[in-house]
This record gives structure tokens, sequence and C-alpha cells, in this order.
């Protein structure tokens, strides 16, 4: 109740000084559009944008559960291959040097303008994160637990299963609380470069027609789409790990 | 327990050094079978490192010597283990937790064996709870039920009670020594009142070595109370402030 009351005060106060800013300094619209303007564009082209953002919603959801599959699958082949972590793991830091926006014109030239570059450049986006806290996870299992496994003549392969995947649970959780935020700006980085449909491609073509107040009408759908996919995956990691915080 | 058949003693010779650093030379100890041998010390004098060489877990050092059984029988899947930190999983119930080593050797469940032992450690009203729901002194009773399904012969034991407030602990190893009968036991204490009421033989390890401390004539459980506990708890006391 408290953190509702928080968030309508911080609401509020945005809005009045974002109001009045726009009023004092009479900038026009078409450079920075108030608050009450861009509400009045969202509701007037709210099946507009509810077209666009689910465009996005889908790219974001696919990236993140190829992205959350790829991720955790890389980190148990690292933990059962003593090759996979000599070769790959350094390919795989290497990797993370190269911007990974730099890549979305290529993937748009090799994927096309549809939705599968989108859902590449959102998987890309977040598959280290994913892949790296799961690792770190699997890795930091408590050696005590592994000490009993080992005296009980687990097999290790049981022990990955049984002990150390549920131990890193909540370490992957963190990664994909992580990857819910950085999900939309992968999908939308692919959006600019090149695409006909999403929010990301609304922002472009509101800007370019210097529908300002439309484009931060999809900026904030965009914005509310990352909050929500945010607390959706931070909950469901909750609940997944709720023994680890002993509530 | 039907261990006590099989329970045979052990015996492990050598040394052990982590690099260049000797941790003990020329070990000799022996656990009759069937019997509570405790290994009494201060802290970082080897005692762990004794019952992790027996269980075969990685100690980080070299070990130079042999650790063998008096029936003969190879030793591992021979033994239980249960140490001070209870390492109960914290994503299983008690339940799960008991059937953990079954769970692992991907054997069938044994549920029945299972309730079993939890009801004899008194936790059948809290099967399904899991252990932040616990006390101290119930996650070691889960630990120990748990260490029980292994119905395994020899039980070794590091300083499993040492975290328990004394009324507990006291409780505990009445419990742990009456379900543990039969068994070959080494349990690993730095507490002489621990040592003196549960061990069949006492085995002082302090930095000068390892040396038998005399347990008298009364066979243990011993009571806390009884002189005889008493005065071996002193000796023990006065051996280890000697050193």
């Amino acid at each position: 109740m408290r953190r509702l009351r928080d968030l309508v005060l911080i609401v509020i106060v945005v809005t009045a000084v974002w109001e009045l800013l726009v009023r004092l300094s009479g900038v026009p619209p078409f450079i920075l559009p108030g608050p009450f303007r861009v509400a009045g564009a969202t509701i007037n082209h709210a099946g507009l944008i509810g077209e666009h953002a689910l465009v996005t919603l889908a790219e974001v959801l696919a990236g993140l559960v190829l992205g959350a599959i790829l991720g955790a699958g890389t980190s148990l082949y690292l933990m059962v291959s003593p090759t996979a972590r000599r070769l790959l793991l350094p390919l795989m830091v290497f990797s993370q040097t190269v911007p990974v926006f730099a890549l979305a014109p290529l993937l748009t030239l090799w994927l096309g303008y549809g939705i599968g570059s989108k859902i590449a450049m959102t998987l890309l986006i977040i598959y280290f994160p994913v892949a790296s806290t799961f690792y770190d996870g699997l890795r930091n299992t408590p050696d005590g637990f592994l000490d009993l496994a080992a005296t009980m003549n687990a097999t290790p392969l049981r022990t990955l299963f049984q002990i150390r995947v549920p131990a890193a649970l909540p370490a992957l959780a963190s990664g994909l609380k992580l990857a819910a935020v950085y999900a939309p700006i992968g999908a939308v980085i692919g959006e600019w470069v090149g695409a006909s449909r999403g929010l990301g491609y609304l922002m472009l073509l509101a800007n370019g027609r210097v529908k300002i107040d439309l484009m931060f009408a999809a900026l904030f759908v965009l914005a509310a789409l990352t909050i929500l996919l945010h607390t959706a995956v931070s909950r469901g990691g909750h609940r997944l790990t709720r023994w680890s915080t002993g509530s | 327990m039907t261990q006590s058949q099989a329970s045979g003693g052990i015996r492990i010779r050598g040394s052990f050094s982590h690099g260049e650093q000797p941790l003990f030379d020329e070990l000799d100890l022996s656990l009759e079978g069937g019997q509570w041998t405790c290994l009494l010390g201060p802290s970082g004098v080897g005692k762990s490192t004794i019952l992790r060489l027996i269980a075969g877990l990685d100690t980080g050092g070299v070990f130079d010597g042999s650790i063998s059984s008096d029936n003969g029988v190879a030793l591992p899947g021979r033994f239980a283990y249960m140490a001070q930190s209870d390492l109960l999983l914290p994503w299983l119930d008690v339940r799960g937790n008991v059937m953990l080593g079954t769970s692992l050797r991907g054997q069938d469940q044994a549920l029945d064996r299972a309730d079993q032992l939890i009801e004899r450690v008194e936790l059948s009203r809290h099967a399904g709870k899991r252990p932040h729901e616990l006390s101290g002194g119930m996650r070691q009773r889960a630990a120990l039920a748990r260490t029980l399904m292994e119905d395994r012969p020899l039980l070794l034991l590091d300083e499993p009670f040492s975290a328990l407030d004394a009324r507990t602990r006291s409780e505990m190893q009445e419990l742990a020594f009456e379900m543990l009968a039969g068994c070959t036991v080494l349990l690993v204490t730095h507490d002489p009142a621990e040592a003196a009421r549960v061990g069949h033989q006492v085995y002082l390890l302090t930095e000068a070595g390892l040396e038998c401390a005399p347990t008298g004539e009364q066979i243990p459980l011993r009571e806390f109370d009884d002189p005889e506990t008493l005065r071996i708890q002193s000796q023990l006391f006065a051996r280890l402030r000697q050193r």
C-alpha cells in the first residue's frame, strides 16, 4: 500500500514538473509535448499503439524465452564439459566486446525485416546475462552440499540436476530479471534498424511526421511493458526460489 | 540396526601435508567396530581432515598412507556423513531431505522407511516443512534421520552438535547414541564433555600428535552428571590445556 502511495506521489510530482517546464519555457509541442497532450495522444491512438505494442511484446517474449533457454543450456553444458569450459568460455567473454547494437543491421540483412531479426536481437542481448549469472550460480554451490552428495554416491549428472541446479535458481532468477529489462531494448533497436511494425517502428514513424506526442506515447507504453515484464519475471522468480529468502 | 552385523573397524595410518606444510605425521588411528570413537582436539590440528580422508572427500592436501577396514570390505559406499552444518537442502521439505540419498542414487523412494525414521526423531508433524521453518535442534534431528536413512555401518560425524544450545546438544547426543547403536562411529569434536559422554574410545589430537585417552570402565552413554563422566571430562580438558 505504501509502495503504491509512493508511486502515485512520484507520478504526480513528475507530471507537475514536466507540465510546468513546458508551460514556463514555451517549448513548442513538436519539440516537447506536455504530459496531458501525451496522455491525449495515447487515448486517441490507443488502437494503433496497442497493435504495434503486441508485435513488440511478441518479439520480446519470444526472445526472452529463447535467450533464457539458450543461456541456461549453455551454462549446463559448460558445467558438464571441460572442453566447452576451455573453448567456449573465452569465446563468450570475447563476444561481449562486440557491441550487440552494431549487429542489428547485419541481423536485418540476414533474417529480413520481419519478426525473426528482432527476436534474434533480443536473444543476443539477454543471452550473456542469463548464461553468466546461471553459470556462476552453478559453480558456487555450497561445498557442504556437494560433499554430502559425494558421500551418498550420487552420479555427477544427478548432483548437477538435484543439487547444483536448484541451488543456482536464485542466481538464474537474478539473470532473468536483468534480461526482462534488456529484452525490450533489443527488440526496439531491431525495429529501428528495419521494420514495418512494432513500437520502435511507430516511434520512428511518429518522429518523422513530427507527431512527438505519439512518439512519447509509444515510449511510455514501451516503458510500461518493460515494468510489467520485470514485475512478472520477479514474481515468478520469487515463487520459484521462495526457500532462498526463508519467506 | 541392520548395520551392526556389517560394522567393522577402520584403521588409518599415514602422514598428511598441505604443500610443504605437514598437518600430521605418522598418524595411526583405529576405530573399533560397532563403537563410538571420539577424536578430540583444538581447531586446526586436522581432526576434520582425518574424517574427510576416510570419507574420500577433497582435503586440498596430500595423504601418504592407507585407510583400511578390518573385515576387508572396501570403504566406499559403507559410510554416512553428518557435518556441523545440518546441510539440509533448503528447497526440499524434511521428507525430501531424508530421502535425498535414495533420490540421488535413483533408487526407489522408500517413503515408508523415511516416515518411520522421521517419526523416530519426532518430526512427523513437521515432515512437510522446509528447513527454514524448523529450529536448530529440529534441523539436526532431520539431518540425523537423513543419515540413518542411508543405513550404513560406518558413521562419520563432524562436530554435528556443536552449534546447538547445551540442552538440545545433550538431547541430540542421547538420540544419536541410541539410534546409531551397533554402528562404527567416528565423532570429531572439540568438546571434552561430549567426548566424555559418548566415547568408547577417545583420542586426543593436538599439535604434538595423536594420543589415546583413558575412558574408565563405564561404557557409554554416560550420564552428564555422573562423577565418572565428570572425571573423564576434566582429565580430557586438563590434557588439552597441557598442550
